[in-house]
């Protein structure tokens, strides 16, 4: 087995007997990434020398027993959305193709305390909004396992680099299923915490009320280190939970006694693949033979998750990308030309005499945001600017926000009525493994509708992981999706592991 | 000739006394180099999240409290939407349809009667960021604006009157007293030259006509910058629509609701332009703030807080103290400093009349006319009390208090020390009646004058006594006159 | 509930967008079959039912009023697309 195609945990080890050298590691990681990103895309920058640079000093304070953090060493990829003092942070958007945030992301500063080494920054849909990384302004992203698909997204730079071995971990962020669906595409582990279990401050908000931050890495331990690592309260964040973190890279190998899992009538209707059916029900078969008991249970409102999650989620995505207005920060369009396109559009409607259209002709102003954003947004954001504006102007609001506010609670209820029942929740992350690169981009709704199994989540604020649980019969990883209550990341990992320690999907790896 | 009623409601915004902004920690002071006091959450950068300032709620509910508002259990915030340069993140974080605060009031009068008392009942009060500034003049020339982002997030508490004011008087009327009142709980400064205070005004008339009450269209004032310019307004306001009522006979629902601007050197409202899309503000609640509750013991606390309020202070002054209503009005309108300042004095002396005499008078003209403030004048309370008692007692004659009052401010000194400089000393009985027998002794006349019933007489000796000893206390020098008159032989 | 061609001007003026015709023409096909697919909210009974704005539902977290650095201008204006020595420039917004 390559160095790169070990886990962070088995790193960790070898860094902290001394085996191992963070330089070597990270060299190993940068060579990784010379050799296959042409191919994959996962990067849009890569900072190798900050890394070495890093690395060495890391190193040198190990071996002068000095104190190091958590993940000393630990070659470290993050999604393009997380703001880090000086550096370009681009969200994927030519509006923020320059911008260089004067601050550090709390997660940034977290990482950085933790000695964690920061290779690069991974390619992403535009502002978050898409599941295939192909909305990206700059760069289309592969799956490592076969490069004419999709990665997923829109964390699928970072999905894509734990996959192709070019960083063990990697940060992402999911609002719709933007973690756990790529993950499960990808075939890696991939995590959303508890809404308010990691701090957003320094998070390039797409949907402020279902964005979360969390890993990816290639087992369930990794992804526990690199959660217990990022979470906590922040007082800059106001919706940031005041409780304690439990130490998950500690208690994630203790088997759950009596665990009763629950699976979910509705997510076995039409539309679900036969292939990831089947691994899912062996999956189900698995946990039995674990000693745990199978439930089925009902979401009876989970059927209108996505109509519900694509009204909220745009509306408040329509409302965080007004500051994109090349006023104070971001790309402006030329100025010159907008003049010049403003007074060419006044002589026409002079010459024909059309006095409505003077009166509606924009302003200079008006005209620089308009230019600026149909100019630096790509059309995916545009569409769910478009939508979201819709659903809170008025006359629209009731019908479209307000109901979509009241299913949400009903969408909680469900959860809430079912962990009664059930200790975790268990079933598909997508309705099929990964789609060709362009097979969905001219059909939105189709693309809307493969985060059926995700957004749920998102809405009701709970924590969900995605763990690879088979392969198709074309070699594409299938994903296993385990949601578990507010705040019970610690049984959702405990759970993830008894089924990774049982099988051996955790061990694949593409093959490039 | 028909007959009209003015219709008037005011929205005030008053910025919050806190030493931070609402959502981040930088300075609300006033008057720094544009752009000097922002951070990356008030400039709205990608990423940055608000979090609420606990003075400026508290500052909020203080008010919402003094105004006699209900203060509902629960409260949330809401983003406004609208684009303007000067409001960085696009939206303004304010309240929509679950204000902190409603259904208050404010009780205004006027001791001279220029109007019948009156309650102005108060809509709601809510917590909400200031916007920057957008300089035109500065670059004009250049086709640009400057914008500056520094007020940006200082907290404003928008407070909306019911149209319950009825002239321009009475608005103005109700703006000082709002003024007052903010300022004796001390919420905030509310300089209007700062932009800490500003008023919007809506406006229009209820004329009667031989269909009964017509309503003409409701007018948005703005670009105020004085109570008195409110009050201009107003006026200039109700003649033009009067004016445009009998022209056009439009009324209210006939055109969308107008913004005008005053020009205060012009003294004219100019109609400014409006957007038809420019009221949709999609108001959403804020994903990224928490809502606040308040259980009705914390609105109990903050009104036990509170300390006298300024309309019962001066029914206090009335009651307790016998000054008129007049006086009472005019020390407690000075704010609460001359209102203790003036308790001290009565208490010291234990005379409020005469207290509220030198506190209206003396100590009032000199405010005005220097740079002091109460709190700078060099006359301390006790030290007027001191001033108050010697003339009582005749050390410092009655008619050169006044004089004995300002060297104490202009020099910085005791009354002793004024007193010394100015060479007044009590002159001792005895001294007094030997200067008496003496300008007897030589104006025989003014005696058989005197005794021939014209008392004016002894005036030419008291003349004489102050040109000997300008100490001489002029009415007692008289009393002794006239006593060694009628006992000489 | 369809939306038209209008409607959509007017959105992606509040929007501050602008769209070609083309962009016009495809984007009203979109949005149309995506607001058809979200219209099936309606057919569920939401009467009483408090709306939920936040996954998590927590209430009255302050900071203090405490002062703390501001970004140097320099600094705070670093990432201005149009600027002076003072501040961020804008084409006129007189008379918006």
């Amino acid at each position: 087995m390559a160095l790169f195609d070990q886990t962070a945990t088995e790193h960790l080890k070898g860094l902290e007997s001394g085996a191992l050298k963070s330089v070597e590691l990270t060299q190993t990681y940068l060579d990784r990434i010379r050799a296959v990103d042409n191919r994959v895309g996962a990067f849009l920058s890569v900072d190798a020398d900050g890394a070495l640079k890093r690395a060495e000093e890391i190193d040198e304070r190990r071996a002068k027993k000095q104190r190091v953090g958590r993940l000393a060493g630990l070659p470290l990829a993050v999604k393009d959305i997380l703001c880090e003092r000086g550096k370009v942070t681009t969200c994927a958007s030519r509006m923020l193709q320059q911008f260089r945030p004067p601050y550090d992301a709390t997660v940034i500063a977290k990482l950085r305390e933790a000695d964690a080494v920061f290779v690069g920054r991974t390619n992403m849909d535009e502002f978050a909004m898409g599941g295939s990384t192909e909305n990206s302004a700059f760069q289309v992203t592969r799956n490592p396992w076969d490069l004419e698909r999709s990665p997923g997204g829109s964390s699928g730079g970072s999905a894509a680099a734990v996959a192709a071995g070019m960083a063990p971990l990697a940060i992402g962020t999911d609002t719709g299923g933007s973690i756990r669906q790529p993950a499960g595409l990808c075939g890696v582990v991939g995590m959303k915490p508890t809404y308010g279990r990691v701090s957003r401050f320094g998070l390039i908000a797409f949907a402020s009320s279902l964005d979360q931050i969390g890993p990816f890495g290639q087992s369930v331990e990794d992804a526990a280190l690199l959660l217990e690592t990022i979470a906590g309260h922040d007082p800059r964040d106001t919706t940031s939970l005041d409780v304690p973190v439990p130490a998950y890279s500690q208690s994630v190998n203790k088997p759950l006694a009596n665990l009763r899992i629950g699976w979910v009538r509705e997510h076995f209707g039409g539309g679900l693949d036969k292939e990831v059916e089947s691994a899912v029900r062996a999956a189900f078969e698995v946990y039995k033979s674990l000693g745990a008991t199978l439930h089925e249970i009902s979401l009876p409102h989970s059927k209108y998750a996505v109509a519900t999650y694509y009204v909220i989620a745009p509306s408040e995505a329509s409302s965080n990308l007004a500051r994109y207005d090349g006023v104070h920060f971001g790309y402006r369009t030329d100025e010159k030309e907008m003049l010049a396109e403003l007074a060419a559009d006044r002589r026409r409607l002079e010459t024909a005499g059309d006095k409505a259209g003077l009166e509606h002709l924009d302003s200079a102003l008006v005209r620089m945001y308009r230019r600026t954003r149909a100019e630096g947004f790509g059309p995916e954001v545009k569409r769910r600017i478009m939508l979201g504006t819709y659903a809170l102007s008025a006359g629209y609001y009731d019908a479209y926000y307000l109901k979509a506010l009241k299913l949400r609670r009903l969408i909680r209820k469900d959860f809430d009525d079912a962990f009664g029942k059930v200790d975790l929740i268990a079933g598909p992350i997508t309705p099929a493994p990964a789609f060709k690169i362009g097979e969905m981009s001219g059909d939105p709704l189709a693309m809307y509708l493969v985060d059926i199994y995700t957004v749920s989540a998102n809405l009701a604020g709970i924590p969900g992981l995605c763990l690879p649980c088979g392969r198709s019969q074309a070699g594409l990883p299938i994903g296993l999706q385990l949601q578990a209550p507010a705040l019970e990341e610690e049984r959702l990992f405990c759970g993830a592991r008894m089924f990774e320690q049982a099988t051996d999907w955790d061990k694949g790896r593409a093959k490039l | 000739m028909s007959d009209y009623t003015t219709i008037v409601g005011l929205e005030v915004h008053v910025q919050l006394a806190t030493a931070s902004k609402l959502f981040c920690g930088c300075s609300t002071k006033f008057g720094a180099e544009p752009n000097t006091q922002t951070c990356p959450v008030c400039i709205g950068l990608p990423g940055t999240l608000p979090v609420m300032n606990r003075n400026a709620f508290q500052l909020a509910l203080k008010t919402a409290v003094a105004l006699n508002c209900e203060i509902p259990a629960y409260t949330k915030w809401d983003r406004k939407q609208y684009y303007y340069p000067d409001l960085p993140k696009n939206y303004q974080i304010s309240q929509y349809d679950l204000p902190m605060s409603q259904h208050g009031y404010l009780d205004i009068g006027d001791p001279k009667g220029a109007f019948e008392p009156k309650r102005v009942r108060i809509l709601r009060a809510h917590l909400e960021e200031d916007a920057g500034k957008s300089l035109h003049d500065e670059v004009a020339g250049k086709g640009d604006s400057l914008i500056d982002l520094n007020r940006t997030g200082t907290p404003l508490l928008e407070i909306v009157s019911e149209p319950d004011m009825r002239s321009p008087l009475e608005a103005k009327a109700f703006l000082t007293e709002l003024k007052l009142l903010l300022t004796y709980i001390g919420v905030s400064d509310c300089n209007m030259q700062e932009g800490s205070l500003r008023v919007d005004a809506n406006v229009n008339l209820h004329i009667d006509t031989a269909e009964g009450k017509v309503a003409t269209p409701i007018i948005e004032i703005k670009n105020m910058n004085s109570f008195r310019a409110v009050e201009r307004a107003l006026e200039y306001e109700v003649g033009r629509q009067w004016c445009e009522w009998q022209e056009t006979h439009r009324k209210l629902g006939d055109a969308p609701k107008q913004t005008r601007g005053w020009d205060d050197v012009a003294g004219v409202t100019r109609g400014q332009r409006s957007k038809e899309e420019s009221s949709d503000y999609r108001y959403f609640p804020d994903p990224d703030l928490a809502p606040v509750t308040v259980g009705p013991q914390d609105a109990a606390a903050i009104r036990e807080s509170l300390g006298e309020l300024p309309a019962a202070l001066r029914g206090r002054l009335e009651s307790d103290f016998g000054l008129s209503a007049y006086d009472a009005d005019v020390l407690v309108n000075q704010g609460s400093p001359v209102v203790t300042y003036f308790l001290d004095v009565a208490k010291f002396t234990g005379d409020p009349k005469a207290a509220a005499n030198w506190v209206t008078q003396d100590v009032l003209r000199t405010l005005k006319e220097s740079e002091h403030t109460i709190e700078s004048l060099p006359v301390a309370s006790s030290a007027l009390a001191e001033l108050i008692r010697k003339v009582k007692a005749g050390e410092v004659p009655s008619s050169r208090a006044r004089e004995v009052f300002q060297t104490m401010v202009e020099k910085r000194v005791d009354v002793a020390a004024a007193m010394q400089s100015l060479g007044i000393a009590a002159v001792d009985e005895g001294e007094l009646i030997a200067l008496c027998q003496k300008l007897l002794a030589a104006n025989p006349k003014t005696i058989s004058d005197v005794r021939a019933g014209k008392l004016q007489a002894v005036g030419a000796l008291i003349g004489q006594a102050k040109k000997q000893n300008p100490n001489v206390d002029p009415t007692r020098f008289r009393e002794l006159c006239l006593e060694l008159i009628e006992k000489a032989p | 509930m369809s939306i038209s061609r209008r409607d959509n001007e007017k959105v992606a003026l509040l929007g501050r967008l602008r769209l070609t015709e083309d962009e016009l023409a495809i984007m009203t096909t979109e949005l149309a079959q995506i607001v058809g697919y979200v219209d099936q909210l309606s057919e569920v009974d939401t009467d009483g039912i408090e709306p939920m704005a936040h996954a998590i539902e927590v209430a009255n977290v302050f900071r203090a009023d405490e002062v703390s650095p501001s970004l140097s201008r320099e600094e705070a204006l670093s990432n201005a697309p149009h600027r002076d020595e003072r501040g961020y420039l804008v084409p006129a917004v007189l008379g918006e």
